[in-house]
C-alpha cells in the first residue's frame, strides 16, 4: 500500500518556506517512490510550484530537509546545493510553468545545451575540443543521437532545426520535456505539463510519461491541475492546501478523501463540480 | 449622419511641416541663432555673436524636407518607401550573400596592400593602409566584445578597460623590464583575461542596465587611475618609445640586420606599415576562428543559452557564473591582444586613447553590425570607421556625423544590419537562420 | 569641525545639483526601462542655453539686485522651455521610433544621440570653456574662523540653489502624486499595454516625462553654471554618469530615491576631496555604485525585485 515510503527517490521532509510574513509551505513531509509518477495538486495558490523550487534549488527552504536518493547510493541534501549542481549532480530536473525554453536556439541545440555538463568534461573544459581532440568529437557525436532519441520519443524530429520559439504551444511543452530528460535524470519534476494542450496532447503525454517510467530509471514528480492526467497515470497523489499536506495516498484513497473534497469545495464551487465529474463522484 | 471628414494630404502634411519647423525653431533660437564668446583682451567678457541666418536655413530645411519626404514616403497610401523596401534582400537571401561575401572579403582583406602598393605606390598606399590597420583593429574589438555582448548577451560599457589593460601591460612590461612584443603579446592577453575575471565576479548576477553601468563605472575607474598614478603610469603624459615588433627577430630598421637588408629589398617605412596590417589581419582572424568554433561547442551553446534564458540554463546544471565568467574573460582577453597591438603600432599610449566614447564606438559596431554575426561587425567596422576617415576634411562634423548615424542605422535596422543567427549544429544541411525576432538578446 | 561643517554645506550643495539632473534618470528609466544616456548632454544644453540667456539680457552682478532676481527667473522659465524642447525631440527622434523594440537599440540610439549632441554644441558654441562672472556675491560668514583657523561660509549661492531644490522637489513629488498625469505616469511604469488599453495616452505621457525630466536638467544646468562659474561642452557626460550613479543608489525608479542618492554623492565627492585626494573623487563615487550595485542591487529607497520562476 505504501510503496513510495519504502523504497523513497526523495524524501521531503518537514519543509517549511515562508516569504515574508507568509507561510506558502508549512512543515510538508512526503515521500516520492522511486519509478512511480507522483503527482502534486491542490488548488491554485497551495503552494505546489514552491514545493518544486525549493527541491530544484530556485528558493533556499526556510527550514527542513530534502533528501535525494540516486539508484547508485549517493545522497544528496538538496536544500545545501546550488540550483544548477542539483541538475548536474543530484540528478534532479524540471520543466517550468510558463514554458521556459532558449527560443532563439533550432530544437536541436537546445536539447545538445541540455547536455553541457558531459560535453564539458568529453572536450577537456573547451580546451580540447578547441584543438580538435576525436574525444570531444565521437562524444559530440553521441550527444547529438541522445538528441534525436528523445526527438523521435516526442515526435519533433522533423522539426529538429526550427527555433524552439516557432513551436506550437503543445510541441513546446513536449520540447521542455525532452530538454529535461536529456540530462539524464532520475527524478523528472512536471510543472503542469498538460496545461494548454488539447485532448489529443493531453493523451500523447501521458504515454510519454509512461514511457519515461517504463523504459528509463526515472521518477516522475508533476504538479497537474488535469485530473484525467493525474487519475490515470499517477501511482501516488499528494494533496496540498494552503501550504500544508491534507491527504497522500493513491489516486483512490485521495478521491475518496473527505479532506480532498472540502478542500476543493472550499474553493470555487466550478472547480468541484468539475473534480467530482472527473473523479467520479 | 456625417462622416468625419479625413483632412487631404496636402493639408496634414504642410500641418506636420510646419510643427517640424516651428520644433526646429525653438531648438535652433538659441543654440543656434546666438554663439557666446569669450571676448580677446582682459578680463574674459562674453558676448554674443548672432546668426539668424542660420537659424532661417535650419528652419527652412526642416519645413521642406518634412514637406515632401510627408507628400511622397510617409503618408501617401502607396509610399515610395514601399517600393524601394522591395529592392532589399531578404532575410534568406541575405544569409546567402554573407556565405559568398566571406571568401571574398577574406581575399580582399589579404590582397589590400600589395593592391594598393601596385595602384598608388608606397606614398601614396601608405595612408589607405593605416586606414585598413585601425578599421581591422575594430574588427577584432568588435569580434571580442561580440562574445560578451553578442553571444552570452552580458552588456559591458567598459570594454575599453581591457583594452587600456592590454595596452598599459605591453609598455609597462618592454619599459620596466625590456621584454619584446611577442613576449608581452600573450601576458597582455592573459592580464586583460584576469582583470577580466577579477572584475566580472563580483558584477556577473547584476542584469543588463545594471552591469551595463557598473562596467561603464570600472572602465572609468581605470581610466582615472592611469591618469592620476603618474609614478608608474606616466600620468597624462603617457608611455611614449614603446617597442616596434620585429619580424622574427628582424627589425625594421635601415642598414644591416633589417628586415629590408636580409630579404634584400630597399630600405622603406612601408614594410612595417604592411608587417602591422597582417599581424593584426592574422590576430583579428584567430579571434574570428576561436569565436567560431566555441560557438559549436558547449560553452558556446551555454553562451547562448544564457543570454535566451538563465533560470533555464540554471535548470539544466549549468553553472552560469562561470560561464559567464569565461565569457566576460575570454573578450576581455581579445580585447587586451588588440591593446598591446595598438600600443605597438602608436609607439605612444596615453589615457586619452582609452575614454568612454571608445568603448561606445566598439559596442556600436557590434550592435550596428547585428549582436553576434561576425560578418556584420565587420560591415559595421568598415562602414563606421573606415567610411569616416574619408571625411577627414571635415574633421569638425565627423562625431556629429558619427552621432547621428548611430541613431539612424538603429532606428532603421534596430536588429543591426545582419539580423539573423545561425544554427551552432544541425541535422539536415538546408537548416535555415533564426530571425533575430525569436532571438533574446540577454538580460543580465 | 569647521572644515567638516564647511565640506557639508558644499556637499549638500553639489548634491542639490545632481539630485535634479538624477529625477531625470530615474523618471525616464521608471517609465520606459532605459538609460537614458543623452540626458547629461540636455544638461549641458540647459546649462548653455541659461549662459546664453543671461549674457543676451546683459545680466550682471551689478544688476540691481530685485531686478536681477526677476531676470533669474526668466532665464529659468526660458531655459527650462528650450531644453523641455531638446528633451522632447530627443526622445521623439533617437527612442520612440523604437519603442517595443529590442532593449539594447535605444541605449545605442542614446549612445549616439550624446555623441551629437556634445558635438553639436562643441560646433555651434565653440570648445572654449565659456565663464561667467559671479551674479551673487557673499554669503553668511557662519564662524570666523577665530579657534581654528578656517572660516565656514555658506554663500546666497548655495542658498538659492538648496531651496530652488527643495521647492522644485515638493512642487514634482505633488504633480506626480496628485495629478492625473502623474496616474497616466505611475500606471504606465507598471503596465503600458494595459494603460494604452485603459485610454491613457502612452507616447504623450512618456514625451511628458522626457519633457519634465529636461526642464528640471535646465534648472540644474543653470545651478552648476552659477555655482561653478564655468561652463564647456563636456560637462555633460560627467555630470551624467554620477547624476544616473545617484538614481541607481537611491533606487531608481523612486523620486526621493533620486534627491537622496544625489545627496550622497556629492557629500562623498566633496568629503572625498575634502580629505583624501581631488583626483580620485570620481573613483570613490563609481567604487560606491559598484558596491551599492553588488550587495543591495534595488538601491537605497527603490522595491526589490523578486526573481520569479
Amino acid at each position: 500500500m505504501t510503496q513510495w515510503n519504502d523504497n523513497p527517490v526523495l524524501t521531503v521532509e518537514h519543509l517549511t518556506m515562508r516569504f515574508g510574513g507568509l507561510t506558502a509551505i508549512d512543515d510538508l513531509s512526503f515521500n516520492v517512490g522511486r519509478g512511480d509518477i507522483t503527482a502534486l495538486i491542490g488548488p491554485n495558490g497551495a503552494g505546489k510550484t514552491t514545493v518544486f523550487n525549493c527541491a530544484t534549488g530556485f528558493y533556499k527552504p526556510t527550514e527542513g530537509r530534502l533528501v535525494m536518493r540516486r539508484s547508485n547510493g549517493e545522497k544528496f541534501l538538496l536544500e545545501r546545493l546550488p540550483d544548477f549542481k542539483i541538475s548536474a549532480h543530484a540528478k534532479v530536473a524540471r520543466t517550468f510553468q510558463n514554458i521556459r525554453l532558449f527560443g532563439g536556439m533550432t530544437i536541436l541545440e537546445n536539447l545538445m545545451v541540455a547536455q553541457h555538463n558531459p560535453l564539458m568534461v568529453a572536450s577537456n573544459w573547451t580546451l580540447g575540443g578547441l584543438l580538435g581532440l576525436t574525444g570531444y568529437r565521437h562524444a559530440n557525436r553521441d550527444a547529438i543521437d541522445h538528441a534525436k532519441y528523445w526527438l523521435e520519443k516526442t515526435n519533433l524530429l522533423d522539426r529538429a532545426d526550427l527555433p524552439a520559439a516557432e513551436l506550437p504551444y503543445g510541441d513546446q511543452r513536449r520540447l521542455e520535456i525532452a530538454r529535461a530528460m536529456c540530462t539524464g535524470p532520475e527524478i523528472l519534476c512536471l510543472d503542469e505539463p498538460a496545461a494548454g494542450l488539447n485532448p489529443k496532447e493531453s493523451l500523447e503525454l501521458n504515454e510519454l510519461l509512461m514511457y519515461i517510467r517504463k523504459e528509463h530509471d526515472t521518477s516522475v514528480l508533476l504538479i497537474e491541475h488535469d485530473m484525467s492526467v493525474v487519475m490515470e497515470i499517477s501511482d501516488h497523489v499528494v494533496v496540498l492546501d494552503y501550504g500544508v499536506k491534507i491527504s497522500d495516498g493513491t489516486p483512490d484513497e485521495v478521491k475518496n478523501d473527505p479532506h480532498v473534497i472540502a478542500a476543493y469545495l472550499g474553493v470555487d464551487d466550478d472547480e468541484v463540480d468539475e473534480i467530482e465529474e472527473e473523479v467520479g463522484l | 449622419m456625417e462622416t468625419v471628414k479625413k483632412p487631404s494630404l496636402l493639408e496634414s502634411s504642410v500641418k506636420d511641416a510646419g510643427m517640424g519647423a516651428f520644433v526646429t525653431f525653438a531648438l535652433a533660437l538659441v543654440m543656434v541663432g546666438m554663439k557666446v564668446d569669450v571676448a580677446s583682451g582682459l578680463g574674459a567678457e562674453l558676448f554674443i555673436e548672432y546668426r539668424w541666418t542660420a537659424v532661417a536655413i535650419a528652419v527652412v530645411t526642416v519645413f521642406v524636407g518634412r514637406l515632401l519626404l510627408n507628400l511622397f514616403f510617409w503618408k501617401p497610401d502607396n509610399p515610395l518607401a514601399v517600393n524601394l523596401s522591395g529592392l532589399m534582400p531578404s532575410g534568406d537571401s541575405a544569409t546567402q550573400i554573407g556565405k559568398a561575401l566571406k571568401p571574398v572579403l577574406l581575399i580582399i582583406a589579404i590582397a589590400l596592400p600589395f593592391a594598393l602598393m601596385f595602384w598608388l605606390g608606397a606614398r601614396g598606399s601608405r595612408q589607405y593602409i593605416d586606414l585598413a590597420i585601425l578599421v581591422t583593429t575594430y574588427i577584432m574589438l568588435g569580434w571580442g566584445l561580440n562574445i560578451v555582448v553578442g553571444l552570452a548577451g552580458l552588456l559591458d560599457l567598459g570594454y575599453v578597460a581591457f583594452y587600456a589593460v592590454g595596452a598599459y601591460s605591453y609598455a609597462l612590461l618592454a619599459e620596466y623590464f625590456g621584454f619584446s612584443f611577442w613576449i608581452c603579446l600573450p601576458l597582455a592577453g592573459i592580464l586583460a583575461a584576469f582583470w577580466g575575471i577579477i572584475l566580472g565576479f563580483p558584477v556577473l548576477r547584476l542584469r543588463g542596465d545594471y552591469l551595463a553601468i557598473v562596467t561603464l563605472a570600472f572602465g572609468e575607474i581605470i581610466r582615472i587611475v592611469l591618469l592620476n598614478w603618474y609614478q608608474f603610469t606616466g600620468g597624462p603624459d603617457g608611455i611614449s618609445g614603446i617597442p616596434r615588433p620585429s619580424f622574427f627577430g628582424l627589425e625594421f630598421k635601415r642598414g644591416d640586420g633589417g628586415f629590408a637588408d636580409f630579404f634584400g629589398l630597399d630600405y622603406s617605412s612601408i614594410h612595417r606599415i604592411i608587417f602591422l596590417y597582417y599581424l593584426i589581419l592574422i590576430m583579428a582572424l584567430v579571434t574570428n576562428i576561436v569565436t567560431m568554433r566555441l560557438r559549436r561547442m558547449p560553452i558556446g551553446r551555454a553562451w547562448e543559452a544564457l543570454r535566451e534564458d538563465e533560470i533555464a540554463c540554471r535548470s539544466l546544471g549549468i553553472n552560469t557564473t562561470n560561464t559567464k565568467l569565461t565569457a566576460f574573460a575570454l573578450g576581455a582577453m581579445f580585447g587586451g591582444f588588440a591593446g598591446s597591438f595598438f600600443a605597438t603600432r602608436q609607439g605612444f599610449i596615453s589615457p586619452e586613447s582609452f575614454t568612454f566614447i571608445e568603448s561606445a564606438v566598439i559596442l556600436a559596431i557590434v550592435v550596428l553590425g547585428g549582436l553576434g554575426s561576425q560578418i556584420g561587425v565587420v560591415i559595421a567596422s568598415v562602414v563606421m570607421i573606415g567610411g569616416f576617415e574619408f571625411f577627414r576634411e571635415f574633421e569638425e562634423y565627423r562625431m556629429l556625423v558619427f552621432g547621428m548615424l548611430m541613431v539612424f542605422i538603429m532606428v532603421w535596422k534596430p536588429r543591426g544590419l545582419v539580423s539573423t543567427r545561425a544554427p551552432s549544429v544541425t541535422l539536415s544541411k538546408d537548416a535555415k537562420g533564426i530571425s533575430a525576432d525569436l532571438v533574446q538578446e540577454g538580460h543580465g | 569641525m569647521d572644515y567638516f561643517l564647511q565640506q557639508l554645506i558644499n556637499g549638500v550643495t553639489l548634491g542639490s545639483i545632481y539630485g535634479l539632473i538624477a529625477i531625470g534618470y530615474t523618471m525616464v528609466y521608471g517609465i520606459i526601462g532605459m538609460i537614458n544616456f543623452a540626458h547629461g548632454d540636455i544638461f549641458m544644453v540647459g546649462a548653455f542655453i541659461a549662459l546664453i540667456t543671461i549674457v543676451a539680457l546683459g545680466i550682471t552682478a551689478a544688476t540691481p539686485l530685485l531686478l536681477l532676481i526677476a531676470a533669474l527667473v526668466l532665464v529659468l522659465v526660458i531655459a527650462m522651455a528650450l531644453t523641455a524642447v531638446w528633451g522632447w525631440t530627443v526622445e521623439r527622434i533617437a527612442y520612440r521610433p523604437l519603442r517595443g523594440s529590442f532593449r539594447l537599440a535605444p541605449l545605442i540610439t542614446a549612445i549616439g544621440a550624446s555623441i551629437a549632441l556634445q558635438n553639436f554644441v562643441q560646433i555651434s558654441q565653440g570648445a572654449r570653456n565659456k565663464p561667467l562672472q559671479p551674479l551673487f556675491q557673499g554669503g553668511f560668514q557662519l564662524s570666523d574662523g577665530a579657534g581654528t583657523g578656517f572660516a565656514v561660509q555658506l554663500s546666497y549661492m548655495q542658498i538659492l540653489i538648496i531651496v530652488t531644490t527643495v521647492v522644485l522637489m515638493a512642487g514634482f513629488t505633488f504633480l506626480i502624486n496628485n495629478t492625473s498625469l502623474g496616474r497616466a505616469q505611475r500606471a504606465c511604469e507598471q503596465d503600458r499595454k494595459m494603460a494604452a488599453l485603459l485610454g491613457v495616452n502612452v507616447d504623450r505621457t512618456i514625451s511628458l516625462t522626457f519633457v519634465m525630466g529636461a526642464a528640471l536638467a535646465a534648472v540644474a544646468g543653470l545651478m552648476f553654471l552659477m555655482y561653478y562659474g564655468v561652463v564647456d561642452f563636456f560637462i555633460g557626460f560627467v555630470a551624467g554618469v554620477k547624476a544616473f550613479t545617484a538614481a541607481v543608489l537611491g533606487g531608481i525608479g523612486s523620486l526621493p530615491g533620486a534627491m537622496l542618492g544625489g545627496l550622497l554623492i556629492g557629500l562623498i565627492e566633496t568629503f572625498w576631496s575634502g580629505y583624501f585626494s581631488v583626483e580620485y573623487k570620481d573613483v570613490a563615487a563609481f567604487s560606491i555604485l559598484a558596491i551599492v550595485l553588488i550587495f543591495m542591487p534595488e538601491g537605497l529607497l527603490g522595491k526589490p525585485e523578486v526573481e520569479k520562476v
